[in-house]
C-alpha cells in the first residue's frame, strides 16, 4: 500500500520523472534482444519469426544473441522439462536487468499437451512470466503480437522511481510465488492408478 | 523380401542346438522367438554370426502387470534387422520382477548401448556387462522406474531435485545480499 | 627465444616435454542450451588443447514422458504426440503410427489415401532436409543459406496452411487414410512449388557443393564406415552416406512406394560431405516422388481418402446427425478405440533414419506399450564414434551432418 501511494505521488508530481521513463522506456520496448531459448517445436517457428518472412527486427529486436548475458528477452519456447528446469532457471538468472519473458506456446505456459511425470507445468513455475502466448505452436504473427503486447506494457513502467526508490528489491514480476506445486498429483486414491496397476479402479462406482 | 518361411528357415539353422521356441505369430509377420534369459545372449550372436542379422533395429520391454499373463512381469524384446536378406527377427525374454536382469549384447552391437540405457530407465530392468548403465532420459538421482504399469502418468514428486537447487539457489543469493553485494 | 611445438597426439610424450599446449584434459560443457546443438542436447567433452578426447552425450532435456502417454490417452487420441516426435516432418511421424496400427488391425488404406500420404511424406522429408541444410549451414558460417532455406520452408508451410489449416503439427493422418482429400487449390499450389524447387536445390548447391570453405570444413570430418554404422545401429543417410545402399522404401515397401520410380542415393567415403550430397540428392529424389504422387492424384479423383471401417473411422458427420448405427459407432471409436490383441512394428524411411513404432495391444482400449523407435536417438550416440579425435569446430560439422531433432531423441 505504502509503495502505491509513493508511486502515484511520483507520478503526479514528477512531468520531468514522467518525460525521463517514457523516453527509457521508449528505448528499451523498440531494442528488445531476444534471448531464444527453443527447446521444442516453437523452437521451430521462433527461427521462422526471426527468418525473412515474418522479420522480428522490424520491430529491434533482431539481435537474438545466444548468450543471456548480452539479453533482455528470454522467449521460451517449447517444453520445459523438469531435467531442463535448472538449466532455464540459470539462464534466466544470468540476464542482467531489466529483463522480461514471453512464454510461447502452451507448452511453456501451462505444460501444454504434457501433463505426464517429466514436464514443468508452466514456466511461471520457476521464472516470472510477462506474456503467454497460447498456440501449439504459436503462428509467428502471434508471437509478434505478443512482442507488441510486451512493448506497451513496457510503456507503462516506471524505471526512474524504480531507480531512485526501490534501488535494492531483486525484480520479481510475474506471478508471486516461484514454484507452485504443479504435478501434485500424488496418488490419492486408487483411481489415479493405471487402469492395469493391482488395485486401481475405473470408475467411482466400481470397489 | 525373403518369406516368412526362408527366413523361418535360416534362423533355425542358425540356432541349430539353442533352446529356442517360436513364439505367437504377430500381427507383422515377424518371426518371433522366445528364448530363457541364459541362451539370449548366445541367441542373438548366433542370429547375428550365422544368419546374416548384421544390425539391430530396438531392444525395449513390456510390462505385463495387470495383463492376462502377468508373471514374469518384464518382456524384453531384441529385434534384429537384416539387411542382406531384408527380413527381421524379434526376440523375446521374460524375466520375474524380483530378478529384472537380462544379459547385454553391446559387446555384438555398441549401438544397443543407448537402448539398454532407456529401458533400464524406464523400467528397471538391468542389463549384465553393460559398459555404462546409467540413466538415460531422466535425471541421475531420479528415483523412479516411470515406464512402470504401477506408477501414475502424472508422476511422484518430479519436482523434489529441482526444489532443493532452488532452496540452495535462493539461500545463496540470500546470503550474497546480506553478505553486502552493494546495488 | 622461441621455442615450437609439434603437435602431437601422444599427450603423455607431450607431457613429458611440459608442452603447454597439451597436459590435463579440460572438460567443456555444450549445452544443454546452444544454438549450435539442434535442440536441448548437452556434450561433456574432455578437451587435449582443442582436440576431443572424450565426448559423452547427455540426452534427456526434453523427454515429455510420449510412451507414458500413449498408454493413458489411447490410440486415436495419440496422434498429436507423433506430430511432436520429429518435429520438422510432422506428417511423416503421423504416417509412421498410423501404418503401424493399421498393421495391427489388419485394415488397407485406399489408394488415394496412399497417395495423398506419399505426398504429405515426401514434402516433409524435403521440409526435414531443408531445416538440416539450413541449421547446419548457418552452424558452420553460410548464413545465406538460412535464409534460403527457411523461404522455402514457409512456401512448404503455405502449402500445409492452406491443406490443412496449420503450418506445422499438423496431425492430418488418421487410421485408415488422411483427414480429407487435397482440393485443386492445393494440387495447383503443390505442382508450382515443386517446379520452383527443382531449380532452388541447383542454386543451394551452387553456393554449397562447389565452395571451398564447405568442402575444407565437411571433407574427411566425420567418416563412419559401413561396418561401424550398423554395428551403431544407424540408419537413414548416416547409413547411405557410408556405403550401404538400404532404404525402407524400396527394401520394405509401404504406402505403395513399390509403383514409384525414384533413386536411392548413396555415398562412398562415409565423411560429412558424402551425407551432405546424399540429402540434397534425396531432396531432388523426394521432388520426383511427388510430382509422381500428384500425377496418380490426378487419375484417383473422386475416390476415398479413408476406409470405410467403423471400428476405426469416425462416420461424416451427416451420417451422425442422422443415423443410430452411425452415431453409436462414432460414440465408441472417440471413447473407446479397442485395436486387436497382438503386436505389430512397422518402420519408415524418415529423414533421419528408420522411424519405427513397436505397438502392443492386448485387445482392449488401453494400450499395453508403444515403443517408438526414434532413429535420432542413435545418430546422437554415434557422435563419440565421430568426434574423438578431432579438433572442436569439427564437432558442430559433425552434429549437423548426423542430423537429428530432439524432440525424437527424447520422446
Amino acid at each position: 500500500m505504502g509503495s502505491l501511494k509513493e508511486k502515484h505521488e511520483a507520478q503526479e508530481s514528477g512531468f520531468f520523472a514522467t518525460r525521463v521513463d517514457a523516453l527509457v522506456n521508449w528505448g528499451r520496448k523498440n531494442s528488445l534482444w531476444p534471448m531464444p531459448l527453443g527447446l521444442s517445436c516453437c523452437g521451430i517457428e521462433l527461427m521462422a519469426m526471426i527468418g525473412p518472412k515474418f522479420d522480428i527486427s522490424r520491430f529491434g529486436a533482431e539481435a537474438a544473441r545466444f548468450s543471456p548475458r548480452q539479453c533482455d528477452l528470454l522467449i521460451v519456447a517449447g517444453t520445459l522439462t523438469w531435467k531442463m528446469a535448472q538449466a532455464c532457471r540459470t539462464i534466466y538468472d544470468q540476464m542482467p536487468e531489466p529483463k522480461w519473458v514471453i512464454a510461447m506456446g502452451v507448452c511453456s505456459s501451462t505444460g501444454g499437451m504434457y501433463d505426464s511425470y517429466a514436464v514443468v507445468q508452466g514456466v511461471d513455475s520457476i521464472l516470472p512470466v510477462d506474456v503467454y502466448v497460447p498456440g501449439c505452436p504459436p503462428r509467428p504473427d502471434a508471437v509478434i503480437d505478443a512482442l507488441l503486447k510486451l512493448q506497451k506494457k513496457i510503456e507503462r513502467e516506471s524505471p526512474l522511481h524504480r531507480l531512485l526508490h526501490e534501488p535494492g528489491t531483486p525484480d520479481e514480476r510475474g506471478t508471486g510465488s516461484l514454484l507452485r506445486q504443479p504435478n501434485a498429483a500424488v496418488v490419492r486414491n486408487e483411481l489415479d492408478l493405471h487402469p492395469h496397476a493391482p488395485g486401481a479402479r475405473r470408475t467411482a462406482s466400481e470397489r | 523380401m525373403t518369406s516368412a518361411e526362408q527366413t523361418a528357415e535360416r534362423v533355425h539353422a542358425a540356432l541349430a542346438n539353442l533352446a529356442a521356441g517360436d513364439g505367437p505369430a504377430p500381427r507383422d509377420g515377424t518371426l518371433t522367438l522366445e528364448v530363457s534369459r541364459g541362451s539370449l545372449h548366445a541367441v542373438l550372436e548366433r542370429l547375428k554370426e550365422q544368419a546374416g542379422f548384421e544390425t539391430i533395429t530396438m531392444v525395449t520391454c513390456v510390462d505385463h502387470l495387470g495383463g492376462r499373463r502377468s508373471e514374469p512381469r518384464f518382456e524384453v524384446v531384441h529385434q534384429l534387422l537384416s539387411i542382406e536378406h531384408r527380413d527381421r527377427v524379434r526376440v523375446k525374454t521374460r524375466v520375474a520382477s524380483d530378478d529384472a536382469s537380462v544379459p547385454t549384447c553391446t559387446d555384438l552391437w555398441p549401438g544397443a548401448s543407448f537402448m539398454e540405457r532407456e529401458a533400464y530407465d524406464m523400467f528397471g530392468v538391468t542389463f549384465e556387462g553393460h559398459p555404462n548403465l546409467a540413466r538415460l532420459l531422466m535425471p541421475e538421482e531420479y528415483g523412479h522406474h516411470p515406464l512402470r504399469k504401477d506408477f501414475p502418468h502424472q508422476g511422484i514428486e518430479p519436482d523434489r531435485l529441482y526444489k532443493e537447487w532452488d532452496r540452495e539457489r535462493r539461500a545463496r543469493a540470500a546470503r550474497e545480499q546480506a553478505g553486502g553485494s552493494v546495488r | 627465444m622461441t621455442r615450437t611445438f609439434e603437435y602431437s597426439p601422444d599427450a603423455e610424450a607431450a607431457a613429458l616435454h611440459d608442452d603447454p599446449v597439451h597436459g590435463e584434459l579440460m572438460e567443456l560443457n555444450i549445452g544443454p542450451q546452444h544454438p549450435a546443438t539442434h535442440g536441448v542436447l548437452r556434450l561433456k567433452v574432455d578437451l587435449d588443447g582443442e582436440t576431443m578426447r572424450n565426448v559423452e552425450p547427455v540426452v534427456g532435456y526434453l523427454h515429455r514422458g510420449k510412451e507414458k502417454t500413449c498408454e493413458s490417452l489411447g490410440w486415436a487420441k495419440f496422434f498429436p504426440h507423433t506430430d511432436r516426435l520429429d518435429y520438422v516432418q510432422p506428417l511423416m511421424n503421423n504416417v509412421g503410427y498410423a501404418l503401424a496400427l493399421e498393421r495391427l488391425a489388419g485394415i488397407e488404406v485406399p489408394r488415394r489415401g496412399q497417395e495423398i500420404r506419399v505426398l504429405l511424406m515426401e514434402i516433409s522429408r524435403i521440409a526435414a532436409h531443408l531445416i538440416y541444410l539450413g541449421t547446419t549451414a548457418i552452424d558452420l558460417g553460410a548464413v545465406t543459406m538460412f535464409f534460403n532455406t527457411f523461404k522455402e520452408r514457409e512456401k512448404i508451410y503455405g502449402i500445409l496452411d492452406a491443406y490443412t489449416g496449420h503450418r506445422m503439427n499438423n496431425t492430418y493422418v488418421r487410421i485408415g487414410g488422411v483427414f480429407a482429400d487435397v482440393d485443386e487449390r492445393v494440387e495447383g499450389m503443390l505442382r508450382e512449388f515443386l517446379e520452383s524447387f527443382r531449380r532452388e536445390i541447383d542454386g543451394f548447391e551452387a553456393v554449397l557443393t562447389g565452395n571451398r570453405i564447405w568442402y575444407d570444413r565437411n571433407k574427411g570430418v566425420g567418416t563412419i564406415t559401413r561396418a561401424d554404422a550398423l554395428a551403431w545401429a544407424l540408419t537413414g543417410p548416416n547409413l547411405r552416406g557410408s556405403g550401404e545402399p538400404h532404404d525402407l522404401r524400396k527394401a520394405e515397401p509401404y504406402s505403395g512406394y513399390e509403383d514409384y520410380e525414384f533413386e536411392v542415393p548413396v555415398g562412398t567415403v562415409g565423411d560429412c560431405y558424402d551425407r551432405y550430397l546424399v540429402r540434397v540428392e534425396e531432396m531432388r529424389q523426394s521432388v520426383r516422388i511427388a510430382s509422381q504422387a500428384l500425377d496418380r492424384l490426378e487419375d484417383s479423383r473422386g475416390l476415398d481418402v479413408l476406409v470405410e471401417d467403423r471400428r476405426y473411422v469416425l462416420p461424416p458427420k451427416h451420417k451422425v446427425h442422422t443415423s443410430m448405427e452411425e452415431l453409436i459407432f462414432q460414440f465408441k471409436i472417440v471413447t473407446d478405440l479397442c485395436l486387436p490383441r497382438g503386436e505389430a512394428y512397422h518402420g519408415i524411411e524418415s529423414s533421419k533414419g528408420e522411424l519405427g513404432f513397436y505397438v502392443v495391444s492386448d485387445g482392449s482400449s488401453t494400450p499395453v506399450r508403444c515403443h517408438i523407435r526414434a532413429p535420432g536417438l542413435y545418430n546422437v550416440q554415434a557422435i563419440p564414434l565421430l568426434a574423438e579425435g578431432r579438433l572442436l569446430s569439427d564437432m558442430v560439422a559433425i552434429i549437423g551432418s548426423l542430423d537429428f531433432v530432439m524432440g525424437e531423441v527424447d520422446r
